[in-house]
């Protein structure tokens, strides 16, 4: 783990790092400058050489994503940063944007430079107010140094930048979603295609990127696709921000490279489990929508996109939930349910219905009053579901719950049965 | 839709007018609805803390939207409060990690303290309680909000002195 901390926590524990003239004796804006000299297709293949994928859950490719932007198409480019952080057990962006906010801002123009965009915005939850103000103050800073604006320090290139606060939304970390709700309407998800790269803001090609993703492209700039491709494994190159919660010692954002192994990120860097390992119940490893790993996993498993894949869950956005013994898996389920069905838009009836059918079963069946056929028709929900909704948040509502009933049916089937816990 | 109306028919102070051509300013002069969520976030912080009907008429009628338009959106957030709130709003996260790490525990410290259920305010208006879904703080849990500020790595005995301290004051 040499070189990890080097890429995005590298100055985040330094004092003042959120003003200019601290950042720019760490180096901030070097890279933008360097990248300013080069073309914007030149930044691109530096950064699909580096393999870097979005850092919001999907783990699409980077620059991938910026050469679907259409070149000679008269319509404005947009450049959108997805810092609505809001999945359960994920607290990264928010500790890039109130401690190092100029890194995200550098980030911006340079993939807003790349992609010929001459407009970026910031869409932060709008519970981060205190976050929001850091990155106005930052932008501010910016534009009076001339690093934002018109003609950015006298070399011909123009790009506006600004900071905007969601209302409370989780739907809205969904990217066709956060663009309606910037647009000033419901933050409801677009049917795709068309894709934003095509059809995005005020209906023009838009690249939507999360905040860690952003924050990655100046050291790429710096040091080359090449190096950064090097850290991590194969297919899930660089380095990433793991946020360790729960049952830990030591709950905290870390950053490791892809592919660490589980245990050694919960040991090494968590403080490991509470009571030791051998305490060890389940760990969700990227997010309240990712299927819970058992113990057994957790021995072996690496953090990297294709490993959790193969295991039956996600990477996600890096959220490790840690839970030991003590923990009842049914009413963690069911505390998920609630959040899922508080959060779905209400679109799409499968999820609409859907999401508010399993938070009813989960929580007569936390509660002892399941019924025998309750896990079964759980199950049964949660297949109308995938697959069958606009946006992903109905299948985040129905994998815990299918995740959790695959490896812990015993303890629901308890549940039903005996109408408690077993944990109790 | 609340049915409490305010005293008088609401309008911006000159202040508060300034800071909305700021807010229109971000967005291109012909995609005016984009301030839609800045401004009505404002009008709460302006109007009391909430929004009443009045309220959203009148930034409908500012920013020359069709009042639907303002309700929806208003309706759709759960960060605008359609009835009157306290002075400090104490919104407690209890989702997974602030679960697991006594959520519980917090809320009915605050619950004991300020002798409300969630969903209440304080008889003086002083305080709203509210459980609310992940604030994204969750390596700190457990943790609250009250108005702008997140208050984390909380123990009830924390959780109550912080509202202590707000109490007096008030």
């Amino acid at each position: 783990m040499s070189e990890a901390n080097l890429v995005l926590f590298k100055n985040i524990h330094i004092q003042g790092q959120n003003t200019l003239a601290v950042a720019q004796q760490q180096g901030a804006y070097k890279r933008m400058e360097k990248a300013l000299g080069m073309s914007g297709e030149e930044i691109i293949q530096e950064v699909k050489s580096a393999g870097l994928r979005g850092r919001g859950g999907a783990g699409f490719p980077a620059g991938l994503k910026w050469s679907f932007i259409p070149k000679d198409d008269p319509r404005p480019k947009y450049l959108v940063c997805n810092a609505d952080e809001g999945e359960p057990g994920t607290c990264k962006d928010r500790d890039l944007m109130r401690f190092d906010p100029h890194l995200l801002i550098e980030g911006m123009i340079i993939a807003g430079y790349a992609v010929n965009s001459k407009q970026g915005y910031i869409y932060i939850r709008g519970e981060f107010y205190r976050e929001a103000e850091v990155l106005e103050a930052a932008v501010a800073e910016a534009y009076a140094a001339n690093l934002l604006g018109k003609n950015i320090l006298g070399k011909g290139v123009d790009f506006d930048l600004a900071v905007h606060r969601g209302a409370g939304a989780y739907v809205c970390g969904e990217e066709s979603a956060l663009l309606n709700s910037l647009e000033g309407e419901k933050g409801q998800p677009r049917l795709k295609p068309p894709f934003p790269a095509n059809v995005g803001l005020y209906g023009c090609p838009t690249v939507i990127n999360n905040v860690e993703t952003l924050c990655a492209v100046p050291a790429i700039l710096e040091k080359g696709g090449a190096w950064y491709s090097k850290l991590g494994v194969e297919k899930s190159s660089g380095t990433k921000l793991f946020s360790v919660s729960g049952h830990v010692n030591k709950p905290g954002n870390y950053e490791v490279e892809l592919g660490i192994p589980l245990k050694s990120l919960i040991n090494d860097y968590a403080g490991g489990v509470r009571g030791g390992w051998e305490n060890l119940k389940g760990v969700i490893p990227g997010g309240s929508s990712t299927p819970v790993l058992i113990p057994e996993q957790c021995e072996t498993i690496l953090m990297s996109y294709e490993a959790l894949a193969g295991a039956g869950s996600m990477l996600g956005a890096g959220s490790v939930i840690v839970m030991d013994k003590s923990t009842c898996i049914v009413k963690a389920i069911a505390r998920l349910s609630k959040f899922y069905r508080h959060e779905s838009c209400g679109q799409c009836t499968p999820c609409r219905e859907g999401t508010g059918w399993l938070a009813q079963i989960m929580d007569r069946i936390e509660t002892g009053q399941g019924r025998e056929g309750d896990i079964d028709l759980l199950l049964s929900v949660c297949s109308n579901i995938q697959g069958k909704t606009i946006c992903a948040l109905g299948d985040a509502a129905a994998m815990p719950v299918v995740g959790a009933i695959r490896h812990f049916r015993d303890e629901f089937e308890y549940h039903v049965k005996h109408g408690r816990c077993m944990v109790d | 839709m609340s049915e409490i109306a305010p005293a008088a028919k609401p309008a911006f102070s000159q202040e508060a007018l300034k800071k909305v051509e700021t807010i229109y300013n971000r967005y291109p002069a012909d995609k005016r609805q984009s301030a839609l969520l800045p401004v009505l976030d404002l009008a709460q912080r302006e109007f009391g803390g909430w929004l009443s009907r009045a309220s959203m008429d009148y930034v409908a009628e500012l920013m020359g939207l069709a009042p639907i338009r303002v309700y929806e959106v208003a309706t759709f957030y759960t960060m605008y409060n359609l009835k009157p709130v306290g002075k400090h709003h104490v919104q407690v996260c209890t989702n997974i990690s602030c679960w697991l790490c006594g959520s519980d525990g917090i809320g009915e410290a605050v619950k004991q303290r300020l002798e409300i259920e969630y969903g209440q305010t304080t008889e003086d208006g002083n305080f709203t309680l509210s459980e609310v879904e992940c604030l994204g703080a969750c390596v700190n849990a457990p943790m609250f909000q009250i108005n702008d500020d997140y208050y984390e790595n909380l123990t009830p005995e924390t959780a109550v002195k912080i509202i202590d301290e707000l109490a007096n004051k008030a």
